[in-house]
């Protein structure tokens, strides 16, 4: 499995926040993107999700285990905000999640307490959503990544609001991810702890952006 | 599917969900309007059956910003954006679980109103008939207009004005079927086949739109 963009340029309003970003990532591996604030990582990202429509270019995923017309159908998004609902409790909205997305071909997801004991945080599925901590939230939007099983993981801010311990626990996630061959792009501040992995990055309105290895 | 149906019938009746906001101001207004036009027995017989539709209208009206704009709030539109199942099919789940919650209840509860406007059985019988089959057009046609609002700040009154010009062929018929049934010469069968049609068309139609205006409207 590879995910192969070429050329992948985007514009907000007037301005094209980058342009011609190519890159090319097998499976088992992952690209931070690093840069200042606005240089357009969280726009990289949505370009990726399908969620913006990209300027020029196009992001693929070659080889997977099930043909995608879309990247964003092999994807997990974990964006600024978590998707969970506060009405609900954790464990009716990682249920919603589980049967909604369904597991993409290649692999299945773990169950809901499963996934819940993962982030550290079994136990308090029967809580309405609402009415945990921040960084709780946080933690159980991330279960939710393994609730369903997708090969790429899109990763936007990941870590933000939470503590050393669950930084380390996430980073132990994501590095199960790929020893499954999955695919990770997270954009961030912080190291993730990750070893190994490809760094992308963006320089912001200078239009160019430099691929570091 | 199902599990969508279920959560957002379970959100409807959560706390600040509010499926029941649009039966109590559907309420308030048939309630007000006897006070309002006196004790006429036979002008309020006479009126009812528009006043009930014209309220079920504007309640079904109510809460259809929310229809999209909670999903954005939080986050979940990207998701149910980025799917595989079509989004068509995604945003006409939500329409039928938001009717189900919302729009059910006032055809349940129109009988009883009913009988606040002093109407007799056959045009309460039709009254909810008529609603049963045109409130869900209402929803499809609130969906793209709660579509394309979906990215604005307080868009509630603007989709209702966006809304209103094509719901009005829904509130004709419906209440020119209802019309027909209680007074003789008119046939009842032509309006409300009408309506019926209505509802069909706006339940591709306006799916088909929520989507596209959905598509269009993530940044």
């Amino acid at each position: 499995m590879r995910l192969v963009a070429e050329g992948l340029s985007a514009r907000r309003g007037e301005d094209l926040i980058f342009r011609d970003i190519s890159f090319e990532i097998a499976g088992g591996e992952a690209l931070i993107v690093t840069g200042a604030n606005g240089s357009g990582k969280s726009t990289l990202l949505r370009v990726l999700a399908g969620l913006l429509a990209a300027e020029a270019g196009t992001a693929r995923l070659l080889a997977a285990a099930q043909p995608v017309e879309r990247l964003a159908e092999a994807a997990h998004y974990l964006g600024h905000r978590n998707a969970m609902k506060r009405e609900l409790t954790v464990d009716e909205n990682l249920t919603f999640w589980k049967a909604f997305l369904g597991d993409f071909a290649g692999g299945a997801g773990l169950s809901v307490d499963e996934a819940a004991d993962r982030v550290g945080l079994g136990g308090i599925v029967h809580l309405p959503f609402g009415t945990l901590s921040a960084g709780q939230q946080r933690r159980m939007a991330m279960a939710k990544l393994l609730v369903a099983w997708r090969p790429v993981w899109i990763l936007d801010e990941p870590t933000a609001a939470l503590d050393v311990a669950a930084e380390s626990m996430f980073a132990g996630l994501v590095t199960a991810h790929l020893s499954r061959g999955g695919i990770a792009i997270a954009a961030t501040h912080q190291p993730l702890g990750l070893d190994g992995v490809r760094e992308l990055r963006m320089t912001g309105f200078t239009g160019v952006a430099e691929t570091v290895w | 599917m199902i599990a969508l149906l279920a959560r957002d019938l379970k959100l409807s009746m959560r706390a600040g969900g509010g499926a029941l906001i649009g039966v109590l101001f559907f309420m308030t207004v048939v309630a007000v309007i006897p006070f309002g036009v006196g004790p006429d027995l036979n002008l309020l017989a006479r009126i009812g059956p528009a006043i009930l539709w014209i309220g079920a209208l504007l309640a079904s009206l109510l809460g259809l910003d929310r229809l999209f704009q909670a999903e954005r709030e939080d986050g979940s539109l990207d998701l149910l954006l980025m799917q595989e199942t079509p989004l068509v099919l995604t945003v006409f789940i939500k329409c039928l679980a938001h009717w189900l919650a919302t729009g059910l209840p006032l055809v349940i509860a129109s009988p009883l109103l009913g009988l606040f406007m002093n109407m007799d059985e056959v045009a309460i019988g039709a009254t909810t008939l008529t609603l049963l089959v045109g409130t869900p057009a209402i929803t499809f046609i609130g969906a793209a207009g709660a579509g394309i609002a979906v990215a604005l700040p307080r868009g509630g009154l603007l989709v209702s004005i966006l809304v209103l010009p094509l719901a009005i062929p829904v509130l004709i018929f419906g209440v020119s079927a209802v019309y027909a049934a209680i007074q003789d010469p008119a046939p009842f069968l032509p309006p409300f086949l009408i309506l019926v049609a209505l509802n069909l068309f706006f339940a591709v139609i306006g799916p088909v739109a929520a989507a596209a205006a959905l598509r269009l409207s993530s940044d």
